[in-house]
């Protein structure tokens, strides 16, 4: 019995594997006529010029540029967030024409005689059109005054040095003078290398300029974008009374890299996104950037006393 | 060329130079640790407790590393995680209920970078330490032992009197993180220290820091020397700090952080000082 079973198991094996064959001489076949022998038929392409589409960095879409642009720079696909600059946010944010800009002759010096860091001071503002990584006011949203400032991550990966921490401090503190509400968005690789030291002690100089502010019970609404790391995430964009993360962005303190060389294991799945952020603990709110001025919005009208609308 | 700050580096990170531990046991004799944030549980990179300094109680915290290998397991190398940080802040508010002044020593390469440390919110306890340590009602003092690294050591390190030991080294970063972001090669940490002035020296020059204590002939060789100027400078900082008035004390903190920074405003530099 144990015999015959076994041979007719080894036949049914070998049977399997003629078959498996043979299905796979099929579909390489398949793939030679459908993919490589096609590519010598193929027209000449059309010549599209560059920057008309772009490459969702999630799905891999090609999404046409203006389409993006109209749709809040999110992907119509799958939903991601691309990262945006400084000025974009403040026109989805504020009421139109509202903006007075605030410190805005604000620039960075070479303190520590690092090699490179002028060019990089350049090529950042070139990118971003601005005179340093982080742009501050005042403006409304939706009539309600506020003071707001916007980190912008095409500018040194939005890095917290002497001038970006003294303008948000300086931020702050008018804030807390003319008793504002006040809202940062945050988008940051952290603290800036080349100013060292100095750029460390920003952490201490906004954090300690944000004490006096919660102080005088005013309402801070921290928001979070694509991406809040490092020192940044290690001093105000932390301090919110309400820490807003937006939707589709890398949030937390050391890089995902630096975590796996020290502990030698990869990470979870969906480590440090705005959805481990919230079920850790971490912040308030996972909102969509098409709802966030409505958000900020309503919550400014609460911490006005008024009644707001569930719409 | 010689590099006398990745010689720094070095001596900083020498085996034989004392942690923590030692200068506590060196400075008070009556030294209890109190352990535990309420929340998680007790981070032993960070000791914290209560003794008394010329005869007045002080709370302590202190970045400890550890001296041997099953002590250095421990202690976790000195890299703290959120509940580190959250136990050092529930003692100086209980330092600042009590008006016992602070004593903090700072000793690691940083906050550690971990799953755990980001899931309970390391970024969080970081920021809210800084924020808090601005406004404690009662003197701070703090004193890099060897190693300061970046947020971590910053994180205990807001005070009114920040000193270091000659031969220890206070940056933004380790030099091999450091050379690993910049030249994409942490084996350049000996040129990316020569660079990134990290030395007490370079720190006193900019203001970060307001005095150096002189080791002599280093701490690893000999550590009576530093010991007892280090006694001098705590008692001379504790007695300066306990004559001001609590608004004085305060003020005067957040103006030492708020001119920290060099920039220019319509063509004009500040170099604040």
């Amino acid at each position: 019995m144990i015999q015959v079973s076994l041979l007719a198991s080894t036949h049914s094996w070998r049977r399997n594997v003629v078959n498996d064959f043979i299905s796979q001489r099929k579909e390489k076949l398949e793939d030679f006529k459908k993919n490589i022998r096609k590519k010598h038929t193929i027209a000449e392409p059309i010549d599209i010029p560059d920057g008309l589409f772009i490459k969702c960095d999630q799905c891999g879409a090609a999404i046409y540029e203006k389409a993006l642009e109209a749709n809040h720079s999110i992907c119509p696909y799958c939903e991601y967030h691309f990262r945006m600059g400084a000025e974009k946010r403040l026109y989805l944010t504020i009421d139109q024409g509202s903006f007075k800009e605030l410190d805005g002759d604000i620039e960075s010096v070479n303190p520590l005689s690092m090699p490179d860091y002028e060019d990089k001071l350049k090529s950042g503002q070139k990118l971003s059109k601005l005179k340093e990584a982080f742009i501050s006011g005042t403006a409304t949203i939706v009539g309600i005054p506020c003071a707001i400032g916007v980190l912008d991550s095409n500018f040194m990966m939005g890095s917290m040095g002497s001038a970006v921490g003294e303008k948000v401090t300086r931020l702050i503190e008018h804030a807390t003078q003319e008793k504002l509400p006040l809202i940062i968005f945050s988008a940051s690789g952290g603290a800036r290398m080349q100013e060292g030291i100095l750029s460390l002690m920003q952490m201490a100089k906004t954090s300690g300029a944000l004490h006096y502010f919660h102080e005088k019970r005013l309402l801070y609404i921290s928001v979070l974008t694509n991406p809040t790391t490092g020192g940044v995430a290690a001093s105000f964009a932390s301090l919110g009374d309400i820490n807003i993360a937006e939707k589709s962005s890398l949030i937390g303190f050391a890089g995902a890299r630096v975590i796996r060389q020290t502990i030698r294991q990869e990470l979870p799945e969906g480590f440090q996104t705005d959805k481990f952020q919230l079920d850790h603990g971490q912040v308030d709110l996972v909102v969509h950037r098409k709802d966030m001025r409505k958000t900020l919005y309503r919550l400014l009208m609460f911490h006005q006393g008024k009644k707001v609308s569930n719409e | 060329m010689s590099n006398i700050a990745w010689e720094k580096v070095k001596l900083a990170r020498h085996p034989k130079r004392p942690t923590s531990q030692y200068i506590i046991k060196e400075l008070f004799s009556d030294f209890i640790e109190l352990h535990g944030d309420r929340s998680f549980g007790d981070d032993k990179a960070i000791i914290g407790g209560l003794a008394t300094f010329n005869g007045q109680p002080i709370t302590i915290i202190a970045e400890e590393k550890g001296v041997t290998t099953e002590e250095k397991i421990k202690h976790n190398f000195g890299m703290p995680h959120p509940e580190g940080y959250r136990k050092a802040l529930r003692l100086m508010k209980q330092a600042e209920k009590f008006r016992r002044p602070i004593f903090c020593i700072v000793d690691t390469p940083g906050a550690y970078p971990g799953i755990g440390a980001e899931e309970r919110g390391q970024a969080q306890a970081i920021a809210y330490n800084l924020q808090q340590m601005i406004g404690l009602k009662t003197p701070i003092i703090v004193l890099v032992l060897s190693e300061g690294g970046s947020g971590g050591a910053l994180a205990i390190g807001v005070g009114d009197y920040v000193m270091m030991f000659e031969n220890s080294i206070y940056a933004i970063l380790s030099p091999e993180g450091f050379a690993s972001i910049v030249y994409k090669d942490a084996s350049k940490a000996d040129h990316a220290a020569s660079i990134m002035k990290l030395t007490a020296q370079d720190l006193f020059g900019f203001k970060v820091i307001d005095s150096i204590i002189e080791e002599q002939d280093g701490l690893h060789i000999d550590s009576q020397p530093g010991i007892l100027a280090l006694k001098q400078e705590l008692t001379h900082a504790l007695n300066k700090l306990s004559k001001l008035s609590e608004s004085k004390l305060l003020d005067r903190r957040y103006q030492k952080y708020r001119k920290m920074g060099v920039f220019i405003e319509q063509g004009e530099t500040h170099v604040k000082d």
